[in-house]
């Protein structure tokens, strides 16, 4: 970071690409107060700041529902596209074909992902499109009023909605067993986690899927709802404490020989993750998925990098494109030469 | 009389006088036996042998097992829609044989596998038998390719009773294998050991013939769905998401055929074009949105059930202002229909698709040509509206072999609208807005994504928004934009493709209708000219309609709207659009799943007309 003299003689924080974080905020948030949406928000300009990206270099998705809104409280300066529901991935699907050399991230609630979004969510991380996909869950519909979603446990029960008879979905194991090659967990209560998530996510080469607990304190924030701020806080389980380390910045995180593991990433940069009580190895998919089944007979909020695979190339990458961006190929590239008609006529009957 | 003699009815050679090039064959078989390779061979030959000549696959919704016909017409004055008879039938499937030997007409020619143990009763008809089995196990054709080389067959003795040019049907099995030596010659020797049999056992007693003409030349033969592919990728098509459904299938098939030999990238040989399957109709809409608001020339291809889950980003696009293509190869409905017949019951539906007040760009192709042509067509006109266009075709166009002219190149330049990349916005000090209507035109001016100016990126969204694309709900603020849509929508048919039109001297009454109804009013127009009653035609070609259809039904006392649909659709449109004029027009709608006839359309008129 360094500092700006602005016109008015005040010194502003800049980073390395010259901007200040202002530049990465978005309109103010019409979300409740203390929404678990908004911290996340905020984290993700927090990330972006911090890893001086360029604004115009991401463009970012939604679908519909509160989580779907708050892609206009972050990233003013990048295109955005608030789609129908569920229907996020396809959009950014081909919309990331315009340009592959920008960032997207989605924005997604449970509502969204987790019910009509389910067959869009497992399809985008089958083709591990390089797209960044936060799931802001809390378990409920906020914009309708408070109705459960397919992520509410079975048996919470809501003011005027009785008691949830059904089984949740698990997008953190849905997006596992779909071959996702970045799962990770966390809780909007947890911000400094959600950062660093957001930057490996961010310099991941293909699907990174963050399933955040994103508490809605009107419907759903009971202390014994398993989507609530105390809930979260009382059963939380990090699997590690993660750092993020840009590409070509020095490792200066000191940890003890087998305290720590590395995962480099795509671009270079790499993801401290320092133990905590346990070992665990994020590139093990076995274990991970035992982990999320103990997560859920222990009935912990187990968060952290769940699984990660660097090898796996991302949709893009097989499609054999020209360096320039689709979006900016003239006719010259687009038409083929009129010497062609002819053999293609030939090639009729 | 022996198994090998023909059943004949009485004629003695000397006094037949000859059919030539004008009648219609039917082939009944089994779907999934191959037959269709043996079809198009008869087809192809016939065409290049110079005659005018049409041929439509009347199958089922089946892999195999189920009963097909081919439907051929040789026709020397070029009238070439579907006939409900035909003179000569070849059968080989003992399901429908019955049906199949009933319906040749009085005087026809019933060819048959003589292994189907059938009486065959008929003294009206010539029955030729063909000893399928037998030929195919002298032949050296392999055991799992004796179902197939069975169907070559009726090709080879067709071609010696009729006069089918071998050299011909060479050709044509040389182009159906690409080439491939193997096949071809498995497959023609099939065709010749049957040509050599009916040359030693059948004496020709019917009165059929084929002989050479030269009125084909300068046409190809082409499908629709291959034709659109084909304009697509001239139109320079950079991003295709699709899933299948019949019959549209083939138009995403065409496309990934032959972009790899079109467009590689002149500067580095990479691809210039993306094409991901879906995983259904919701997604490859969603991504061809997403890729046309990224800037790319973005299609997809469906049938009916396939636009109905299409429909709510359908709308949204159109309320966003995001110009995708989407073709629909028409296919009977409601519901799943009948998947492999055809219709044209889409119109309106396409016309108002999406909730609230949409109204959509239709393009209504009336030929195999303007498949070709509407394939980069629509680019421009999606380019430059910034909002969906449909391409109408259907099953009969699609899936099927039209002759025509050959594809012409595209002689205008890319239209790409209203874009403004970093120098536009530099040169206008980043003010813009992406939904001020600059021109009174209604078309507002576009950013696209990978704009690194830092006024560039503006937010989409399907809710309520200002000029510069701000959430409102403010009641001013969706009025105007409402209305400016509107605006668009009224100088879009500035952009439209005009209408065919015929005219015949002193015609007072009019026939109107779009695509693949053509030939059969054509026909239908001549039978009228000859009994006296003198029409002009019309063929729409795209709706909103364009200034010259008014006139030309101001123009006649009566407008007969002839169209493949139960409700009349285009019909209702135009009555809604020049509700003045409204008297003057005529449904004739009709809708069975077959191709229309010349007949229906000629009686349909004759019995207004007599009122």
């Amino acid at each position: 970071m360094t500092e700006q003299i602005t016109s008015t003689g005040s010194r502003l924080q800049v980073n390395l690409v010259g901007l200040s974080k202002g530049e990465y905020r978005g309109l103010p948030s019409t979300l409740c107060q203390g929404c678990g949406h908004n911290s996340i928000s905020s984290q993700i300009i927090a990330a972006c700041y911090e890893m001086d990206i360029v604004p115009e270099d991401m463009i970012k998705f939604s679908g519909i529902g509160c989580s779907s809104k708050s892609l206009n409280y972050f990233l003013n300066r990048s295109f955005g596209f608030n789609g129908l529901h569920g229907r996020m991935p396809s959009l950014a699907t081909g919309a990331l074909f315009g340009d592959h050399t920008l960032k997207g991230l989605g924005v997604s609630g449970d509502g969204d992902t987790a019910s009509i979004g389910l067959g869009q969510f497992k399809h985008v991380v089958r083709r591990n499109m390089r797209l960044v996909y936060i799931v802001e869950n809390n378990g409920v519909y906020g914009l309708t009023k408070g109705q459960f979603s397919a992520t509410a446990e079975q048996g919470l029960t809501l003011k005027s909605q009785g008691t949830n008879p059904y089984m949740p979905v698990d997008i953190a194991w849905e997006a596992l067993v779909g071959h996702a090659t970045f799962v990770a967990r966390s809780f909007a209560g947890d911000p400094k986690q959600v950062k660093e998530l957001i930057k490996a996510a961010l310099g991941h080469n293909g699907v990174a899927v963050l399933d955040i607990i994103s508490p809605c304190v009107t419907f759903n924030n009971q202390d014994v709802a398993m989507h609530s701020y105390s809930w979260g806080r009382d059963h939380e389980v990090a699997l590690h404490e993660l750092s993020f380390v840009p590409f070509a910045e020095e490792i200066t995180l000191d940890y003890e020989e087998g305290e720590a593991k590395e995962v480099t990433l795509h671009d270079g940069s790499v993801v401290m993750l320092k133990k905590l009580g346990r070992e665990y190895d994020p590139t093990n998919r076995a274990e991970a998925m035992r982990v999320l089944e103990e997560a859920n007979d222990c009935h912990c909020l187990i968060t952290g990098l769940i699984y990660v695979d660097t090898n796996q190339p991302s949709l893009v990458d097989i499609y054999n494109l020209p360096e320039t961006p689709l979006n900016r190929l003239s006719e010259y590239r687009l038409r083929p030469p009129r010497e062609t008609m002819q053999k293609v006529n030939d090639l009729m009957f | 009389m022996t198994a090998l003699q023909p059943l004949i009815r009485d004629f003695t050679p000397g006094e037949l006088s000859y059919c030539v090039n004008d009648f219609s064959i039917t082939v009944a078989t089994v779907n999934g036996s191959g037959s269709q390779t043996s079809n198009l061979t008869i087809l192809r030959a016939l065409f290049k042998m110079g005659i005018p000549v049409s041929g439509k696959n009347l199958f089922p919704s089946n892999i195999q097992g189920m009963p097909t016909w081919y439907t051929i017409r040789v026709n020397k004055d070029g009238f070439l829609a579907r006939r409900e008879e035909y003179e000569i039938v070849i059968a080989m499937n003992p399901a429908t044989f019955a049906q199949d030997l009933a319906g040749v007409l009085p005087g026809g020619v019933f060819f048959y596998a003589d292994d189907i143990k059938f009486p065959i009763h008929r003294q009206d008809i010539v029955a030729y038998p063909m000893p399928v089995k037998q030929l195919v196990k002298t032949s050296d054709a392999p055991s799992n390719l004796r179902d197939y080389v069975a169907n070559m067959v009726y090709v080879g003795v067709l071609a010696q009773m009729l006069g089918i040019d071998l050299e011909k049907i060479y050709q044509a099995l040389s182009f159906h294998f690409k080439g491939k030596a193997k096949p071809i010659d498995l497959n023609f020797g099939m065709v010749q050991a049957a040509v050599q049999w009916a040359t030693d056992n059948l004496e020709k007693r019917d009165p059929y013939r084929i002989e050479p003409m030269n009125a084909t030349q300068g046409l190809t033969m082409a499908d629709g769905n291959t034709a659109a592919a084909i304009g697509a990728i001239y139109g320079g098509v950079q991003f295709i998401s699709w899933y299948p459904i019949t019959p549209a299938t083939s138009l995403a098939e065409g496309l990934m055929e032959y972009l790899p030999q079109l467009r590689k990238d002149p500067e580095t040989g990479k691809n210039t074009y993306a094409v991901v399957q879906a995983e259904d109709e919701l997604a490859a809409i969603g991504m061809a949105v997403g890729a046309g608001w990224s800037g790319l020339r973005a299609m997809t291809s469906t049938s009916g059930p396939g636009l109905s889950l299409m429909t709510e980003y359908a709308g949204m696009a159109y309320f966003a202002e995001v110009p995708v293509v989407i073709w629909d190869v028409q296919r009977v409905g409601p519901s799943t229909g009948l998947p492999t017949r055809t219709a044209q019951g889409d119109l309106s539906f396409v016309n108002f698709m999406g909730h609230g007040d949409t109204q959509q760009i239709i393009l209504l192709p009336g030929s195999v040509h303007d498949c070709f042509e509407f394939g980069w067509l629509a680019f421009d006109i999606a380019e430059r509206l910034q909002t969906p266009v449909f391409v109408l075709s259907d099953l009969d166009f699609g899936m099927n072999q039209w002759m025509g002219n050959p594809f012409d190149y595209p002689e205008l330049p890319m239209d790409r609208g209203k874009v403004l990349w970093e120098e536009d916005l530099e040169r206008l000090k980043g003010e813009w807005a992406r939904y001020r209507d600059v021109e009174g035109d209604g078309i507002p001016y576009r950013t696209l994504p990978g704009n690194r100016h830092p006024q560039a990126a503006y937010f989409t969204r399907g809710t309520g928004h200002t000029d510069d694309a701000h959430y409102s709900e403010e009641p001013q603020v969706w009025h105007d934009m409402l209305v400016r849509l509107k605006v668009k929508y009224e100088n879009a048919r500035g952009y439209m493709p005009a209408p065919m039109v015929d005219f015949m001297t002193g015609a007072e009454v009019g026939i109107l209708s779009f695509g693949s109804t053509l030939s059969a009013i054509e026909e239908a127009r001549h039978q009228l000219h000859r009994e006296g009653l003198i029409t002009d035609f019309l063929q729409v070609r795209a709706v909103p309609f364009v200034k010259e259809i008014g006139a030309f039904i101001r123009q006649h006392k009566r407008c007969y709207v002839v169209e493949m649909n139960r409700d009349g659709q285009l019909h209702q449109l135009l009555t809604l659009e020049y509700p003045d004029l409204s008297t003057k027009l005529v449904s004739i709608a009709y809708t069975d799943g077959l191709p229309l006839t010349a007949r229906l359309v000629r009686e349909a008129i004759l019995a207004h007309e007599e009122k």
